[in-house]
C-alpha cells in the first residue's frame, strides 16, 4: 500500500459536501440540549439557593452526579441502558439531546447560582424597601442583572457542549464526526477529513464567540 | 414634641441579637407624624440596625414594633403587616442601591407600577415631577452608572418618594458621597423636611442634624443613651458618653 504523507488539499475540499450534512445534527443536538439544559439549570440553580435544606440537598445531588460522571458514559447509559428500563428504543438524536441537557444542566445550575449570588444584597433590600414582594424583587431586579452576568459563562458552557456532541458518534447519530467516519471508511483520507471536521467545529464555536462578544458589548452599552 | 397625634412608629422594649451580639438593647422609641429624628452614635453602635428594624429589613427577637398601625412581631413572620409597612415606609441607603439595569425613570416607576398597580403613563408623570423636585429632571433617560453620586442619591430619594411614603428612613445618605456632592443631597432632604415629611435619619452631618432635627437620639452600644432637642443635645449633653462622642466628631 502506498503511504501518502502529503496533505491532499483536493481531498480535503472534496470531503466538504459529505461533512456538511453533519452540521445541522451537531447544531440540533447542541442547542436542543442546551435549551433544555438552561431550563434544568435555572430549576436546580434556584433550588440550590432555596432556604429549605432538602431542596438545596436535592439540587446538590443532581449537580454532583452529572458533573461527576463522564458525558460519554451518560450518553451510553441513556442510549443503551435506558431502553432496557423503558422497554423500547430511544432514538439517537433524542439520546444525544438528553445527554447534553442533563450534563450542561448540572453546570448551568452552578452558573445560575453564582449569577444570582453575585448580585449585591443592597439590590434586594432596596426592592423590598419599596414594597416589592420577594418574588417581584427577584423577577424585576435580581434575575435580569444575574442573567447579564451569566452570559459569559453560559457562552463558555455552550462551546463545551458543542464540542461534547462529537462524542456522540458512538451512538451513531449523524453529527459531524460521524459523517467524517463514514466518509473516511470509503476514502481513507483521515488526515484531510478530520482537519476539515476540526475547522467546522471551529467555525461554529468561533461564530458563537463573536455573537456573544457582540451581545455583551451591547449589553454593557445600555447600562 | 407634645402632640396628641398617635405615633407613627412605636417601639417598646425592643431587643435584637446577631448571634451572641446584643445589638439593640431594650429600645423604647416613639416617633410622631411630621417629626424629623436624627440618630447619631459611634460606628457599630446599632444605628443602621435600629432603622432597618422599622421596615423589617432586620428582624428582632423580642419587644413590640408598630408602624402606622401595623404590628410587627418578633422573629419576622408577619408578612401582611410587613408588606403594608414597606409600601408606606421609604428608605434611602448609603450605597444608593439604584437598579443598574434600569434607566432612571424605570428605577422610579418600578414600584408604583408593580406594587401600587399604577398605570405606566401616570407613574411616569409622577416620576418626572419628583425628579424635577430633586433637581434632575434632565437625567430621566440615563442609566445610574452615567450619573454622579449626588445625582444617584437624589434618584434614590425620588424613587422612594414615588411610593408616597408616610415615613422616610435615611441610613447615612451622604457618607458615600464626595464632599462637593453632599450639599445637593442635604438640600433635597431639607426641602422634604420642610414639607412635613416624617423622617428618621442616621447621619454624621452634625450641622445638618442641628438644623433639621426636631429630636436627636444618641445611641451607645445598642441603647438610647440620651435624646433631646438638637440645642439641648449638642450644646448641653448630659451623659459622659454623649459628651465624649460629640467632642470626637465635632473636632473636625
Ligand atoms: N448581618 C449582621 N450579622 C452580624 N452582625 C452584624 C450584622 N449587621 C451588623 N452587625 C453588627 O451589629 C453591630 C451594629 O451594627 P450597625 O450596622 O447597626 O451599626 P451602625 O451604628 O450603623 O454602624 P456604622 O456607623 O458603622 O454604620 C455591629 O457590631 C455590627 O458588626
Ligand atoms: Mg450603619
Amino acid at each position: 500500500m502506498d503511504v501518502n504523507f502529503q496533505f491532499d488539499w483536493s481531498a480535503a475540499l472534496a470531503s466538504i459536501p459529505h461533512l456538511l450534512p453533519g452540521i445541522p445534527w451537531t447544531l440540533a443536538i447542541s442547542f436542543g440540549g442546551l435549551a433544555i439544559g438552561f431550563i434544568i439549570g435555572i430549576f436546580f440553580g434556584l433550588l440550590r439557593l432555596s432556604p429549605v435544606a432538602w431542596m438545596r440537598w436535592l439540587a446538590s445531588v443532581y449537580i454532583e452526579v452529572f458533573r461527576g460522571t463522564p458525558i460519554l458514559v451518560q450518553v451510553l447509559f441513556i442510549f443503551y441502558g435506558l431502553p432496557q428500563l423503558l422497554d423500547g428504543p430511544i432514538n439517537a438524536l433524542t439520546a444525544g439531546i438528553a445527554a447534553i441537557a442533563v450534563n450542561s444542566g448540572a453546570y448551568i445550575s452552578e452558573i445560575v447560582r453564582g449569577g444570582v449570588q453575585s448580585i449585591e444584597r443592597g439590590q434586594r433590600e432596596a426592592s423590598l424597601s419599596l414594597g416589592l414582594s420577594r418574588a417581584q424583587a427577584f423577577r424585576y431586579v435580581i434575575w435580569p442583572q444575574a442573567l447579564r452576568r451569566m452570559v459569559p459563562p453560559l457562552g463558555n458552557q455552550a462551546i463545551i457542549s458543542i464540542k461534547d456532541t462529537s462524542l456522540f458518534s458512538v451512538i451513531g447519530v449523524g453529527e459531524l464526526v460521524r459523517q467524517g467516519q463514514i466518509y473516511i471508511a470509503t476514502t481513507f483520507t483521515a488526515l484531510e477529513v478530520y482537519f476539515v471536521v476540526a475547522l467546522m467545529y471551529l467555525a461554529i464555536t468561533w461564530t458563537l464567540s463573536l455573537l456573544l462578544r457582540y451581545f455583551e458589548r451591547s449589553n454593557l452599552a445600555d447600562q | 414634641m407634645t402632640t396628641n397625634k398617635p405615633p407613627i412608629v412605636r417601639m417598646q422594649k425592643l431587643h435584637k441579637h446577631f448571634g451572641s451580639l446584643h445589638v439593640l438593647n431594650d429600645i423604647d422609641l416613639e416617633i410622631t407624624p411630621g417629626e424629623v429624628v436624627v440618630i447619631i452614635g459611634a460606628s457599630g453602635s446599632g444605628k443602621s440596625t435600629l432603622i432597618r428594624c422599622i421596615n423589617g429589613l432586620e428582624e428582632f427577637q423580642s419587644g413590640l414594633l408598630e408602624v402606622d398601625g401595623n404590628l410587627l412581631k418578633p422573629m419576622g413572620k408577619s408578612t401582611k403587616a410587613l408588606q403594608t409597612i414597606r409600601t408606606e415606609v421609604g428608605m434611602v441607603f448609603q450605597q444608593f442601591n439604584l437598579f443598574p439595569h434600569l434607566s432612571v425613570i424605570d428605577n422610579v416607576t418600578l414600584a408604583p407600577i408593580k406594587v401600587r398597580g399604577q398605570r405606566r403613563d401616570q407613574a411616569i408623570e409622577t416620576a418626572k415631577r419628583l425628579l424635577a423636585r430633586v433637581g434632575i429632571a434632565d437625567q430621566a433617560n440615563k442609566y445610574p452608572s452615567q450619573l454622579s453620586g449626588g445625582q444617584q442619591q437624589r434618584v434614590a430619594l425620588a424613587r422612594a418618594l414615588a411610593m408616597e411614603p408616610r415615613l422616610m428612613l435615611f441610613d447615612e445618605p451622604t457618607s458615600a458621597l464626595d464632599p462637593e456632592m453632599i450639599g445637593e443631597v442635604l438640600d433635597a432632604m431639607r426641602e422634604l423636611a420642610k414639607e412635613g415629611m416624617t423622617m428618621v435619619i442616621v447621619t454624621h452631618e452634625m450641622g445638618f442634624a442641628r438644623e433639621v432635627a426636631d429630636r436627636v437620639i444618641f445611641i451607645h452600644k445598642g441603647e438610647i443613651a440620651e435624646q433631646g432637642a438638637p440645642e439641648q443635645l449638642f450644646d448641653a449633653p448630659q451623659h459622659e458618653r454623649t459628651q465624649a462622642f460629640l467632642a470626637r466628631v465635632l473636632k473636625h
